[in-house]
């Protein structure tokens, strides 16, 4: 067993027992990018340096007696989160040579975790985009099937976890991006409560939606990496002050007569046959784990994608009205006037995808249509919060179908935005009402891609998501396969 | 039709994008196609419901009127563009 | 065709707050550029904002002096548009749930008080500082300093109860001592911390619709403000007195030229696609914490008025003058205290020491002569030790070199000759020198008796106590 194929909680074992170094791990992971990493492209920027650096720090931290679950261990770092030192690009060209000058939280509270960074993770360009196609540096390939998409936004990290290209990774989430990706590429993937994770240094996509989360083998390391990075921040104004729990430490109990419901809204359309009967399998399976499995409603579930791209596109338009060549950023060649300064900066900075979302946001907003839709999505939004609040009165959990079908081929949606928007059908209602949700491996399709199973909690219950999710993981073996590359 | 070429060349200026007649076509289509989709919403009766503009209610977060150090000059303008004299420089704004 | 000219104002005023609205950086004017900066302020990718409670504070301060109604609800809004100044493209401000609505001020117009309506106060931030010429050269560039980015602004935005120049003076002149009164504003119109915009139409007499509005803007100071809002009621007259039509726009005032002119062409249609602001939560404003601040308001100008009207027996005019700043009333009140005479006081600061601070373009925190100091003076002159006229003097010199009254007096020799037997027998001196004047008078010619002040003025360097000869020589003669 190479190191580079081991769980955190397995390396951070082998180095408190002084087996291994820290040292060790990443040069054994860095191998391991420089074996694959042509294939897949999890990667805009790859940090050999900072990570030898950050491991050798590691190292003396662990003979001090002083590592924590996540001391040494190297990660991939979605690049839409700012860590100094190197490009924070969002996937974008218009960011392509940005050094920010300052770095987010998460990073920080990773800093003095004594995490290793090996690298900033590919992208869909400012987390736009279900598939890592819409990335200005390249799409990223599914380790389970090179043709194929790694899903997105998050495809890059999902992929490098997957491809064991880092033990794991972080990336962001708005309307699925980290956990429809981890499904397309067989990891787990966490979504924590909307204000559970500092947004400070989380380059903005849709603001009330964004939250950081964890990409990871199995529920164990995500459920570390999740404590490590959640808690109360005074420079995020969403950020909710409520202490933060040892995720780990709640593993292992029994699910017995937790209430757990199947929501019935995900089965009314053409949900891919192997993924329907992946998903009856997982609900069979915490039916014998003793799990009380109901069917619940969520009726506005249907409207989810709507609301979601009226209200994404119009926070978005908004946030990157910023990138206009003036502080940052690119600014087009040869203009001598401020108006083309804006224009062809934001025109040739910005791909396809990012320019229809701005328009569709500017749209949404602008004099005439602010009512009719940015205000009228944000009222359904309420509806469907409702829905969920009243199926929590009669359950502890939800389930759903992570994503509609498993991974599917480059180029297959990348003309038809809507076909594109449908794939985040089921991780949406989560982010419109502020729940945390999950990932996890549930199966394999015939021809051998992952299918993963989603959890859904009320808000501030990752712990009952997570318990979920290894009670299911541990008597299951989907999360040990391991793409063949 | 939800969405002219017209409106869709003032939402562009509105967005400071620029895009040619190609784009400008391709554009009102793919936006007319997603609006279209978006009409379900007005099936809905929302007249008494309360927008959700944050997703988890929180009221009253403040910081104390104290000062903290600021970044340096150099690393404020250590992306810029262009810069001059400690300033940020753009193209002749003419007022 | 008389026409009644309906005027609202806008006014910008920075707070004086010690750091930014959103950030921690210092709001002190002045530095290098760009030195006062951080990612938020600038927005940087991925930096968030995050509320001065000071700024709240204020605003309602100054929502409770102007009788707002304060808003149990409260929300940021984005204001969405580009521009080089604006580093996120957008400005954080207030729209749909401002934090003070429906309040008034009074003002004096001829023939009494007014009240003029405020329709809302709400906090937002302010924008950078645009450079664009840095020599005569011609320039192909614009520079921006972010320094003043997220300064912290109050909008205050008046009904259009306004009906001439005068009161829009008048307006602006009361808001703003009640800004600085409140020591949440500096007032300072030339260095922007508070400016105004102003909107404009005409309608004919006795009707009651709304004519076209225009925009005014860049009136840099009270007296630009009136010099153009006459300017336009001007300019609007005439057009429809010829039959034309008033167009909507936004106009600038040229100091320069004395004119308002039009910024169509570089007009463009504004959308600004207000929205809540998602990253700032909604404000829940305590009325426990209203009370408050409440009780920690200072004495407003007009209360001070009615009160120095009051109780130093002051007309109202002096009350006015002397309570349009609270320096200024402060000063009054400490040198009353020494010298409890307040009329005479307060002829002397209105006439003397207000020209001497206006020759020198200083404010009354400058003043080289403290209030006792003036206090002292009054004293002197009380107790006859100078003569009124001879104060004067001596007063110019104390605010020349800031030396205290008995000092000037002591080292010129200046007190007043107030010996009677000394002076009595100099007046007996000088009417025995000078018989033929004495005749003259005794057969009538009263203008001589001034001829004998003169010579007593001369013979004691002007120093005798001027009421004393006048008594003396009334006697003698």
């Amino acid at each position: 067993m190479e190191l580079y194929q081991l769980t955190a909680h397995e390396l951070h074992k082998l180095l408190i027992g002084g087996e291994v170094t820290a040292q060790e791990i990443t040069r054994s992971v860095l191998e391991r990018i420089a074996q694959v990493e042509k294939k897949i492209h999890a990667y805009i920027t790859v940090s050999p340096d900072l990570a030898l650096t950050q491991a050798a720090q590691a190292d003396e931290w662990i003979k001090k007696g002083q590592a924590g679950p996540l001391t040494g261990i190297p990660l991939a770092i979605k690049d839409i989160i700012c860590l100094q030192g190197m490009p924070t690009t969002c996937g974008s060209h218009i960011l392509e040579n940005f050094y920010p000058p300052y770095e987010a939280t998460v990073i920080e509270k990773l800093k003095a975790a004594g995490a290793v960074f090996v690298g900033k993770a590919n992208m869909d360009e400012f987390a736009m985009g279900s598939s890592t196609e819409n990335s200005y540096f390249g799409p990223t390939y599914n380790p389970w099937d090179l043709e194929r998409t790694p899903g997105g936004s998050s495809g890059g990290s999902a992929a490098a976890v997957a491809a064991d290209e880092c033990i794991a990774a972080l990336g962001s989430d708005t309307g699925g991006s980290i956990r429809q990706p981890a499904a397309c590429c067989g990891v787990v993937g966490v979504k924590p409560t909307y204000g559970r994770v500092s947004r400070y240094g989380l380059v903005a996509f849709a603001s009330s939606l964004d939250q950081i989360g964890p990409l990871t083998k199995d529920v164990r390391d995500a459920a570390q990496l999740l404590t490590v990075i959640s808690g109360h921040e005074p420079r995020d104004s969403t950020s909710i002050n409520l202490p933060v729990p040892d995720y780990a430490a709640h593993l292992g109990k029994e699910i017995k007569a937790v209430k757990i419901g199947v929501v019935k809204e995900c089965f009314e359309e053409g949900l891919d046959l192997e993924v329907k009967a992946s998903f009856w399998q997982a609900v069979n399976t915490l039916a014998q784990l003793g799990a009380e499995i109901k069917e619940v409603s969520l009726p506005h579930m249907p409207y989810a994608v709507a609301v979601y791209y009226i209200i994404a596109p119009a926070e978005a338009s908004s946030n990157l009205a910023r990138y206009d060549g003036v502080k940052y950023g690119y600014r087009a060649k040869g203009v001598s006037e401020l108006l083309s300064m804006y224009e062809q900066s934001r025109s040739q900075g910005f791909g396809a995808e990012v320019k229809r979302r701005i328009m569709l946001g500017t749209y949404a907003l602008s004099a005439g249509y602010y009512e009719a839709y940015y205000r009228k999505a944000s009222q359904v939004r309420t509806l469907i919060g409702r829905d969920f609040q009243e199926a929590f009165a009669e359950c502890t959990a939800l389930l759903m179908p992570t994503a509609p079908t498993p991974a599917f081929r480059l180029g297959e949606k990348v003309d038809d935005p809507l076909l594109m928007y449908l794939s985040d059908i089921f991780t949406i209602p989560c982010n419109l009402a502020g729940l945390p949700g999950l990932s996890i491996p549930c199966g394999f399709s015939q021809a051998g891609l992952p299918i993963g199973l989603q959890i859904i909690g009320n808000h501030f219950q990752e712990e009952i998501i997570l318990q979920i999710a290894y009670a299911f993981e541990q008597h299951t073996d989907f999360h040990r396969r391991k793409p063949n590359l | 039709m939800k969405i002219s070429k017209e409106e869709v060349a003032h939402v562009a200026y509105l967005a400071r994008l620029h895009f040619n007649e190609e784009e400008k076509e391709k554009f009102t289509t793919q936006l007319n196609k997603i609006l279209e989709y978006m009409d379900q919403l007005a099936k809905l009766d929302t007249s008494r419901i309360e927008p959700t503009f944050h997703a988890v209610a929180q009221t009253n977060v403040f910081r104390e009127d104290i000062v903290r150090p600021s970044i340096s000059q150099e690393l404020s303008l250590s992306n810029a563009p262009d810069r001059d004299r400690g300033f940020f420089r753009v193209p002749k704004i003419i007022d | 065709m008389e026409y009644e000219a309906i005027i609202g104002l806008e006014v910008h005023a920075q707070l004086l707050t010690e750091s930014k609205i959103f950030c921690g950086c210092s709001t002190l004017f002045g530095a290098e550029p760009n030195t006062h900066t951080c990612p938020v302020c600038t927005g940087l990718p991925g930096s968030l904002p995050v509320l001065n409670k000071k700024v709240v504070e204020f605003t309602i301060k100054a929502a409770l002096a102007t009788n707002c109604r304060i808003a149990p609800r409260s929300q940021f809004a984005r204001k969405n548009y580009f521009y080089p100044d604006l580093p996120k493209g957008y400005q954080i401000s207030q729209y749909e749930l401002p934090l003070a609505t429906d309040g008034y001020i009074e003002i004096q117009v001829d023939g009494g008080k007014k009240k003029i309506g405020i329709q809302r106060i709400h906090m937002e931030e302010d924008a950078g500082k645009l450079i664009h010429d840095f020599s005569s050269a011609r320039e192909a560039h614009s520079y921006v300093d972010f320094n003043r980015t997220g300064v912290p602004l109050i909008e205050i935005v008046s009904a259009p109860d306004i009906r001439s120049p005068e009161e829009a003076s008048a307006y602006l002149r009361k808001l703003r001592a009640i800004l600085m009164f409140l020591d949440i504003c500096d007032g300072n119109m030339e260095e922007g911390s508070f400016r105004c915009d102003a909107n404009i139409s005409l309608r004919p007499k006795g009707e009651k619709g709304l004519g076209v509005k225009t925009e005014l803007k860049n009136m840099n100071s009270f007296r630009n403000v009136q010099k153009a809002l006459d300017f336009e009621i001007r300019r609007q007259t005439a057009l429809l007195d010829q039959g034309e039509k008033i167009i909507q726009e936004t106009r600038l005032w040229d100091a320069a030229r004395g004119v308002t002119a039009s910024m169509r062409g570089k007009e463009e249609a504004h959308d600004y696609r207000y929205f809540p602001d998602p990253d700032l939560v909604p404000i829940v404003i305590d009325p426990a914490w209203v009370e408050e601040i409440r009780s920690t308001l200072p004495e407003l100008p007009d209360a001070k008025k009615e009160r120095f009207i009051q109780e130093y027996g002051i007309p109202e005019y002096d009350a006015e003058v002397l309570t349009s700043s609270k320096p200024l009333a402060n000063y009054y009140e400490n040198c009353v205290r020494f010298f409890p005479q307040p009329k005479i006081v307060s002829n002397w600061i209105m006439s003397e020491l207000l020209r001497e601070l206006k020759k020198d373009e200083r404010e009354i925190e400058e003043c080289s002569v403290p209030a006792e100091n003036l206090a002292a003076l009054l004293r002197l002159i009380d107790e006859g030790v100078i003569s009124g006229k001879m104060a004067k003097s001596v007063f110019e010199e104390m605010y020349q070199t800031g030396q205290k009254a008995e000092e000037i007096v002591k080292a010129k020799g200046l007190s007043q000759l107030s010996d009677a037997e000394a002076l009595t027998k100099l007046v007996e001196d000088i009417l025995a020198a000078h018989p033929k004047e004495v005749a003259e008078y005794r057969q009538g010619k009263e203008k001589v008796f001034g001829f004998f002040v003169g010579q007593v003025m001369k013979a004691t360097q002007g120093k005798a106590n001027p009421r004393l000869v006048n008594e003396i020589l009334k006697k003698k003669l």
